[in-house]
């Protein structure tokens, strides 16, 4: 058929005639829900929704027009002929959600310490910024790195372009337009009230949509791919996947109080909704914050530092007993709560157990520099990765520890914990991803190198002060207070009241803010240093051979 | 062929890697979250423990919404210390009719499962609007707008509706009454609250922000931090009861 006209005859695909009658149909709703709303905040995320369905019948019909008869081909002279578009996106987005996640963390660092900054204002208030901070950090900042990254890693490890025309940039933009919905809801007052999953059911909904376009996206093109073996950093992408698809809807099944309210009853009470939550709040970590990074280690430092992975035998050992240990360790943040023993030993035993594959992946990262040593001295991007992975071994190895019931009797529900989750989510995910976006960055816009190493080196080591600070002052405040909340009095009385303990975290509280405010200047040095590399970065002088595939051997 | 060489059917077909991922994940939560379910040990047979009326729902809510969550736990562990410094360990039932639960992960501020009547509404309504003017050291935000926004009640029915559904033992009769309830609990002398108490068993009935005009956002939010942890009477609780 191609041959017979000189000029094809160009028509819609279904996809696209699809997608523009469903996103009609969602505008028309998202109106008709507006004008019945039972609150002005849903009814101003309603004329979103109408507004975003609007938006995207106009951009797919437009690019229609735009685009040739024929869609781009899979390959181009026998070269996979990569989509990095959607790419480019995320890699963009995550630059600048991280600044704004980390920034409205030092806002409510700053709020502990000097509470006046709560200006008696609402939606600037302690109880809503919080989400808004661990989502933007989590899922904004962290998502879009995993998006972004996976899309790039599946595509040049399976030597395959991505499946779907429309359906990458539908996963990207959709997953985008889920943080705004769930950010400004937080601060509008719409929250389920679970950590890390308060985006209410019609958000939830979304996502849901959204995610199973991103599974079938990524295992499409995995099924596309021209390699025998599928690439390691890919089952970790998987695992991530299809874990936090399960978790969202387990710790998501909710009944709307009715289509025009925000508001819903989970379907889980008590005692079984806690453990559902943190099944789903734990897994979060292990597998969004983990997994999901853990695929972007296996993919960068070997490619960053021009060695094969370590060992493949213990990368399927890790891969297997990390994703089946994690499931089992939710409980250890309800230790000593109404959740029945047998549970919380469980959860404490293999949280414990877990240690062991969380260092077979540290070891594998670390080791793949195995006769690269030398390039830490040289090359900043791959010593902030290998730092990351050392933080990654700091932080579950006291996982573990803070897992056990006696100590956690000490550090729950103190700023150890919150210490804790920095050492994880600065030390290890921000920088695995800051180097991962360093890597990319020019990669994707074809530049010879990044604009500026000394740059690089500067937010390595101002933001390594920021985390040293923020995770010490965190520590000493976790523990001090602990053991003020058990102090006793010769005479056998608490020797503190509750607000004694409050008020002796205010010097920590400034210092964990000092070492915040580094950080946000770091992120704010490698934005400039993405900036520049992009609009006045030098131009990959010629086309280069393909660079070679980071090396796993495979089984015989 | 060494079982290392086995490992090739992941590596070499998505779909297997697909599945065996999804078992591999699923054993742990099935183990332990499903017994929560059927086994009765889970939750304590005790007496007292009641649905929330409509005007505690409502300040629930608004618990919920302003994220009251994130910096107070609603959970005494047994310990000794926590024993003394807030009451009787909690128990699993206090918390069975609460969608979603709140038991928290952070105490920047204090425990609240038993914070029930051991304050003042006066002093809720004060601390609320500004937690400084009462306790110098807080770092709690204050809440100025609660006593300002007038309570909503055109829904309330619609809420309990769906609690209902969920298993809350809500009747067709709590239901109807759920609007004329917020009323009477919120006013000082309503011949109703005799009615009300039957429906729910230790139900206050006062004008809880001392505004006497309107039902507002505090109100309900202080009937609710009025009501945490006071149901079970911890004198005639029998801890060995439930031992099986």
């Amino acid at each position: 058929m191609a041959y017979a006209a000189a000029a094809p005859h160009k028509s819609m695909t279904l996809g696209e005639a699809g997608s523009a009658i469903a996103f009609a149909a969602l505008a028309l709703l998202s109106i008709i829900i507006a004008a019945k709303a039972y609150t002005p905040e849903y009814a101003f995320h309603a004329y979103l929704f109408a507004a975003g369905s609007v938006a995207a019948v106009f951009a797919i019909v437009n690019r229609y027009y735009e685009r040739p008869a024929e869609l781009p081909p899979l390959t181009i002279d026998g070269k996979p002929n990569y989509n990095m578009g959607p790419v480019k996106f995320g890699t963009i987005a995550s630059v600048f959600w991280g600044i704004a996640g980390f920034t409205i963390g030092l806002l409510i660092a700053l709020q502990l310490a000097f509470p006046a900054l709560n200006f008696d204002t609402a939606w600037l208030s302690f109880g809503r910024m919080r989400p808004l901070h661990t989502s933007a950090v989590i899922f904004a900042f962290g998502g879009n790195v995993l998006i972004a990254s996976s899309f790039y890693v599946v595509q040049r490890t399976c030597r395959a372009r991505l499946v779907g025309d429309l359906t990458p940039w539908f996963v990207v933009l959709g997953y985008n337009f889920f943080i705004v919905i769930a950010g400004t809801g937080y601060l509008l007052g719409i929250t389920q009230g679970k950590e890390y999953a308060e985006p209410e059911w019609y958000a939830d909904l979304w996502l849901t949509v959204v995610w199973v376009a991103y599974f079938l996206v990524f295992l499409g093109t995995i099924m596309r791919r021209k390699e025998q073996h599928i690439y390691v950093a890919n089952w970790f992408y998987i695992a991530f996947i299809l874990t936090i698809a399960v978790l969202h809807l387990g710790n998501n099944a909710t009944i709307p109080v009715s289509i025009f309210s925000p508001k819903s009853y989970i379907v889980w009470s008590g005692v079984q909704d806690a453990l559902v939550q943190w099944w789903y709040g734990h897994n979060a970590v292990g597998f969004f914050l983990t997994a999901g990074f853990l695929a972007i280690m296996y993919y960068f430092i070997p490619k960053r530092a021009e060695r094969p992975v370590y060992s493949y035998r213990l990368s399927i050992i890790h891969f297997w007993a990390l994703i089946f240990l994690y499931i089992w360790a939710g409980p250890h943040h309800l230790h000593y709560t109404a959740l029945p023993d047998w549970a919380q030993t469980l959860g404490m035993t293999f949280s414990i157990m877990l240690w062991m594959p969380s260092w077979g992946g540290m070891i594998n990262g670390l080791m793949t520099l195995s006769g690269a040593w030398d390039k830490l001295r040289t090359d900043p991007v791959l010593r902030m990765m290998v730092v990351s992975v050392a933080f990654y071994g700091m932080s579950t190895f006291e996982g573990p520890l803070m897992s056990v019931k006696a100590v956690n009797s000490l550090s729950h529900y103190t700023d150890w914990t919150i210490g804790h989750v920095h050492s994880g989510a600065l030390g290890w995910v921000a920088y695995i991803s800051f180097g991962a976006l360093y890597c990319l960055v020019p990669w994707l816009w074809n530049k010879e190198r990044l604009y500026s190493m000394k740059a690089v080196s500067w937010h390595f080591w101002i933001s390594t002060l920021g985390i040293v600070l923020y995770i010490s002052s965190m520590w000493v405040a976790g523990i001090l207070q602990g053991l003020m909340w058990r102090a006793y009095t010769a005479l056998g009385f608490l020797e503190y009241s509750f607000i004694e303990t409050v008020e002796a975290m205010h010097p920590f509280y400034v210092i964990r803010a000092l070492g915040g405010a580094l950080f946000v200047a770091g992120s704010l040095i490698m934005a400039w240093n993405v900036w520049k590399t992009i609009t006045a970065g030098e131009d990959v002088r010629e086309q280069l051979p393909q660079a070679t595939q980071p090396v796993l051997v495979a089984a015989e | 062929m060494s079982l290392w060489s086995r490992h090739k059917i992941f590596e070499t077909n998505s779909i297997v890697l697909v599945i065996g991922v999804l078992i591999v994940i699923a054993i742990g939560g099935l183990v332990e979250i499903v017994p929560l379910f059927y086994l009765k040990s889970t939750i304590e047979k005790v007496e007292g423990i009641r649905p929330y009326t409509p005007l505690e729902l409502a300040g629930r809510n608004i618990y919920v919404r302003e994220g009251c969550y994130n910096c107070h736990s609603q959970m005494v562990r047994p310990l000794r210390d926590e024993v003394e410094r807030y009451g009787h360990y909690s128990l699993a039932a206090e918390s069975m009719y609460d969608r979603p639960f709140q038991w928290g992960s952070k105490r920047t501020g204090p425990d609240l499962a038993r914070l029930g009547n051991k304050y003042s509404d006066d002093w809720h309504r004060d601390h609320l609007k500004d937690p400084r003017a009462l306790v110098p050291g807080s770092i709690m935000p204050s809440y100025p707008w609660l006593e300002q926004n007038e309570l909503d009640l055109t829904k309330i029915t619609q809420d309990m509706k769906v609690q209902a559904t969920l298993g809350v033992p809500y009747t067709p009769d709590m239901i109807e009454k759920a609007a004329s309830d917020v009323l009477t609990q919120a006013s000082a002398d309503d011949p109703n609250s005799v009615d009300l108490a039957k429906r729910y068993p230790k139900a206050q009935s006062r004008t809880f922000g001392g505004n006497p005009r309107k039902v507002t956002e505090a109100d309900a939010l202080i009937a609710y931090l009025q009501m945490l942890g006071t149901q079970v009477d911890f004198k005639l609780y029998d801890n060995k009861a439930n031992v099986r």
